[in-house]
């Protein structure tokens, strides 16, 4: 289990103080797959990286399966890096190594044998779905590619803990659900705990089961994915869940309407006319409030805010649009 | 005083020089320049790792004073003309080789000069490596000599192929001003034909020569240093 208890972070800059992280304290379950969400600027890279103590916290501790980390000594912490491993938004690999001997870097960083470590690294490389380029360099490939890579290299001395900077957030749509998944399936194949760090709703909503939305700091709202987005309490919550709140119907705004928020995830829906549908069969009629959604390879990615007159009628709509799969639908609190 | 560059008997008289003396003056040259960057190097890099690494909030912070006492040395030893720089250090040209004159003495001054100089050079080149690469090392328990050995210097090979390209071919240069305190090579044939004894033919073959191996020194330098570099696509 990981365990922050009230960090906080400040920064003397020419400027003055920043305090990146105000009194932050999280709990993270081990084999989790938890979200760090906020704005850029909220202070999550800064989070992340004193879970990995490559920042230090100027209050507070981090503590991983009980060890405090801030009382170690530095080779100390260098031994426990190998158990709390990191990816990043950039890649990060070693541009003038071929991919098997970016995997084989943290193995040989840790003293072990070349070929014990190259047969373990082909071994990762052809769990990330790249067996076929170990001898290739990082510049041959696509960014996705390199992603893989990177995960493979994190793998490499069995981390319980795999950190995720911003990882997707330099890939296009199709490759950032192919790498999520990818992620997913490590967390439940090897049971790594993973944190997530992004500032994209749709990361959060695909992969993560709990979530801690970060404000200028601040931990503002934390708990289950589903929890925390049909419940939103806080400014920064509400703005992730309705990106554009400025343009959301008054009567909403009002609590005069019931708001349903349908989350496409990845549903085989593109073709079909769900809301359209759902005014014949059930005679629901829908007030599309807020949409944001895109199809890819066929399957439907992306989230709607739809209105309903009642309470009743909000149940109804749920209850349809829940019967089809991969389309999280939930009632919606403003 | 061109006028008589291609008379019969300077043209037999250049001949003789040229097949009696050419040939040892290049090895010389060559053996002085190479030899002296050899050292500048042994001396200069582990210096550019220190300006870089030793920096605050760098991997391995180094006193301030310490880090300021290196960067005024090295600008110190960059800014004495090498002429002057020559006669200085006679003192520890004779400590080590015994004697200030000869080809062998004169790489003692080719080298004092030279280490700052490929300080510098080494210190921009680690520069170049991207800051995520150091800490993605960081994250995964690299110690500063760890990243030092295993990600500074091997991601910065092909940038410290061309500058160590530009170091030989500078101290090249230097090389032939050595002739003027007894060094020997084509700096010294070209001084002391062309300029003592009004034999321009021979300086201008010394010079010609000395752009040849530049030339030389270049073209491999910089052929290395594109091969070496895998961030280039579609290479095999």
């Amino acid at each position: 289990m990981i365990a922050l208890k009230n960090l906080s972070k400040t920064y003397h800059t020419a400027d003055g103080e920043v305090e990146a992280l105000k009194n932050v304290s999280l709990e993270i379950a081990d084999g989790d797959i938890f979200g760090i969400i906020g704005m850029s600027g909220a202070g999550k890279s800064t989070l992340v990286r004193c879970i990995n103590m490559l920042e230090r916290p100027t209050e507070g501790t981090v503590e991983i399966d009980g060890c405090d980390l801030g009382k170690l000594s530095e080779a100390e912490l260098r031994n426990v890096r190998r158990d709390i491993t990191m990816i990043f938004q950039g890649f990060n690999l070693l541009m003038q190594r071929n991919c098997l001997s970016n995997v084989c870097f943290p193995l040989k960083l840790a003293g072990v044998k070349k070929a014990e470590a190259q047969k373990r690294a082909m071994e990762l490389l052809e769990l990330v779905g790249l067996g076929d380029k170990a001898k290739a360099y990082p510049a041959q490939l696509s960014g996705g590619q390199q992603q893989r890579v990177a995960i493979a290299r994190a793998l490499a001395t069995n981390p319980k803990v795999l950190l995720c900077d911003e990882a997707t957030s330099a890939l296009d749509p199709n490759t950032t659900y192919s790498i999520l998944e990818l992620i997913r399936s490590i967390n439940e194949k090897l049971g790594i705990t993973v944190v997530i760090i992004t500032h994209q709703m749709n990361v959060v909503e695909n992969v993560c089961k709990h979530v801690a939305i970060l404000d200028d700091g601040v931990v503002v709202e934390q708990g289950e994915v589903g929890e925390v987005f049909s419940h939103p309490k806080s400014a920064a919550a509400k703005s992730l869940v309705f990106p554009e709140a400025e343009n959301i119907p008054s009567t909403i705004a009002d609590g005069a309407q019931k708001v349903i928020r349908v989350v496409f995830d990845g549903a085989v829906a593109a073709g079909k006319p769900m809301i359209a549908q759902m005014a014949i069969e059930e005679g629901i009629e829908a007030n599309i409030a807020y949409a944001s959604t895109r199809g890819i390879d066929g399957k439907a990615y992306g989230s709607m805010l739809l209105s309903l007159s009642d309470e009743e009628t909000a149940k109804r709509a749920v209850e349809y649009l829940t019967q089809t799969k991969d389309v999280i639908v939930q009632e919606v609190e403003i | 005083m061109f006028n008589d560059l291609f008379s019969p008997e300077t043209l037999s008289e250049a001949w003789l020089i040229i097949r009696t003396q050419f040939p040892l003056a290049i090895w010389e040259t060559v053996y002085v320049t190479v030899l002296a960057t050899a050292f500048a190097i042994i001396l200069g890099l582990p210096l550019g790792v220190l300006l870089v690494v030793g920096e605050k909030n760098s991997i391995l912070p180094l006193p301030g004073w310490f880090m300021k006492a290196l960067n005024v040395i090295i600008n110190l030893l960059r800014s004495v003309p090498f002429l002057i720089l020559m006669i200085l250090v006679f003192p520890l040209t004779r400590l080590i080789v015994g004697t200030v004159v000869g080809t062998t003495a004169s790489i003692v001054p080719l080298v004092i000069a030279a280490f700052p100089f490929v300080a510098r050079l080494a210190e921009g080149s680690l520069r170049e490596v991207n800051p995520n690469t150091i800490e993605m090392a960081q994250s995964m328990g690299a110690s500063p000599f760890q990243i030092i050995v295993q990600v500074l210097i091997p991601e910065s090979i092909p940038s410290l192929i061309s500058n160590a390209t530009i170091a030989i071919t500078t101290i090249l240069g230097y090389s032939a001003m050595s002739g003027i305190i007894g060094g020997g090579g084509l700096g010294k044939i070209a001084i002391n034909y062309g300029y003592y004894r009004y034999q321009y033919l021979i300086m201008f073959l010394a010079v010609i020569l000395l752009i040849v191996l530049v030339q030389v020194f270049q073209s491999v330098g910089t052929k290395l240093a594109v091969k070496t570099d895998k961030r280039l696509k579609n290479k095999e």
